[in-house]
């Protein structure tokens, strides 16, 4: 139980005295997930509305594989990175492997299929609200992908929250191409899984108390969002 | 149907620019057929649409009323027959701003301002600048909605919210407006106003084409009436004959209110 109490002790004492490694860990960590995140916000919003209003063939196996793609187990998307950015790999030349940048090509695999099927499915519903609306006034499907976007906002901050979360807690992924190494690719999951097996149980603490808070902030910020509207925006 | 003459109102160019020659009126249904799973709720319509007239579309739910105006407004396509427009390729649905609007039911308005609302209609339109502000403006002014610009059009009252959709509509300056029952969930003094907005659109040289299940609403502002009965047209006459001698057992059960079939 002593020692229980202590590991606690020193975690709380690393994060208040602003420890330069523990803080150095958080940076990198946000950087690479809301890099990531924005990335795959920038290409799901616009393909999931795509998806949503436009009819082409294959259509229908693309939302299933975009669902399915939703579930994929991190170790998988950072086993295939590694494989594409090693070496010998087809985009070996880069020299991405082990870098922040390897990172966030990871989590933007395993953020966008989530982006984008929240995506899709919020924005083909409004789509069969507002579709006669919406021809009537003369705006087609292209002109109607911004303007479902907009009027979906609520919805989808609450689905990009959900791809950051998933991103930030994720360490299978940004542990294999990232490698984990000290002051370069250490974010906070893949340090607690590491120093929690070295034993170092302060900083895993620290890190693992200040993940929590992360993602209580995250499902506060989504609740706030719902609010807003609720009242504001009806 | 009937040869007789109408209270006629010239279409007036409602743009800058327009000319009589570009009227999109008269809109003539030949033949036109809807079907929809195995049955065909518009079954065979010969009708005409005139510049002029308040034209109210009436008859027994499911007579195929709706169908009709989202038919007319190009929002569906006929499964046989045509909708011949006089200009026809400025009247494409889906094709960009059209000289038509149309009001619902249940307006679908936009997660945002009144104000912002007007704007976007207009910027579909590519209504830019100066103009868009006084077409706005005016718009806002002509429905009481002024007052209301900065709102979030989703927090209006229904009255109001149908008050907006007219005035999106009227911001676009259509020659021909559909209204598929726009009264039909709103209280009386909302409904006045709804009908004096019909009236002063109609002032202003639109054409009206609409759908009630209320009488009175349709005595007091149709000119002309097309009673639909089971997807085709009964009657096509003017109002005050529809509603003191009308033709057919179907209209008089109907104005009785009487089940018809
Ligand atoms: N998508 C649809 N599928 C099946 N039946 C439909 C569909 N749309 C309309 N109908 C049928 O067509 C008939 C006419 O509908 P409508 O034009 O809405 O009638 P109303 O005159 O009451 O406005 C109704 O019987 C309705 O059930
Ligand atoms: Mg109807």
């Amino acid at each position: 139980m002593d020692y229980l109490a202590a590991a606690f002790q020193a975690a709380f004492e690393l994060i208040v005295s602003f420890d330069a490694d523990l803080w150095e860990i958080v940076a990198l960590s946000l950087r690479v997930s809301l890099t990531a995140v924005l990335i795959a916000a920038l290409i799901g919003l616009p393909l999931g509305a795509a998806v949503a209003l436009f009819a082409f063939p294959g259509r229908g196996a693309l939302i299933v594989l975009l669902n399915a793609l939703m579930g994929l187990p991190p170790v998988v998307v950072g086993l295939v990175v590694y494989l594409f950015l090693s070496r010998a790999g087809p985009l070996g030349v880069l020299n991405l492997l082990f870098s922040p940048t390897a990172m966030i090509i990871a989590q933007v695999i395993l953020v966008l299929p989530i982006v984008a099927a929240l995506t899709r499915q919020v924005i083909e519903d409004l789509w069969s609200e507002y579709r006669e609306q919406l021809v009537s006034l003369g705006a087609g499907p292209a002109r109607a992908i911004p303007t479902l976007l907009w009027d979906g906002r609520v919805t989808l901050v609450t689905a990009i929250l959900a791809g950051f979360g998933r991103a930030s807690a994720e360490v299978g992924a940004v542990m294999i191409v990232g490698g984990n190494i000290d002051h370069v690719t250490r974010v906070m999951t893949t340090t607690i899984a590491l120093e929690t097996s070295k034993g170092a149980l302060p900083l895993a603490l620290g890190l693992g108390i200040l993940l929590l808070l992360l993602t209580l902030l995250i499902n506060a910020a989504a609740e706030g969002v719902r609010r807003y509207a609720r009242a504001r925006l009806a | 149907m009937t040869a007789e003459p109408m209270r006629q109102v010239a279409s007036v160019p409602r743009t800058a620019g327009e000319t009589y020659r570009d009227s999109i009126l008269p809109c003539r249904f030949e033949g036109v057929v809807y079907e929809v799973g195995g049955k065909r709720p518009i079954d065979g319509l010969d009708l005409t649409l005139e510049a002029g007239p308040v034209t109210l579309l009436i008859g027994p739910n499911g007579a195929g009323k709706s169908l009709t105006l989202r038919l007319a407004h190009g929002l569906i396509a006929p499964t046989a027959g045509q909708i011949l427009w006089q200009n026809r390729k400025l009247e494409r649905a889906g094709r960009g701003p059209r000289r038509q609007s149309m009001v619902f039911q249940k307006p679908v308005l936009l997660r945002r301002s009144v104000a912002a609302n007007l704007d976007y209609a207009l910027s579909v339109h590519r209504v830019q600048g100066e103009e868009r502000r006084q077409r706005r403006e005016e718009a806002l002014a002509r429905t009481g909605l002024t007052a209301y610009a900065r709102q979030q059009a989703r927090t209006l009252s229904g009255g109001e919210q149908q008050r907006l959709a007219m005035a999106r509509a009227w911001a676009l300056k259509p020659q021909v407006l559909f209204l598929d029952e726009p009264t039909a969930s709103l209280d009386p003094a909302a409904t006045a106003a709804i009908e004096e907005i019909v009236r002063a659109m109609h002032a202003e040289g639109c054409k009206i084409v609409m759908t009630s299940h209320d009488l009175g609403q349709a005595r007091r502002l149709a000119d002309e009436v097309i009673f639909l009965n089971r997807g085709r047209v009964v009657e096509h006459t003017p109002a005050s004959d529809f509603f003191e001698q009308p033709n057919s057992r179907a209209a008089r059960d109907f104005l009785a209110g009487k089940l018809v079939w």
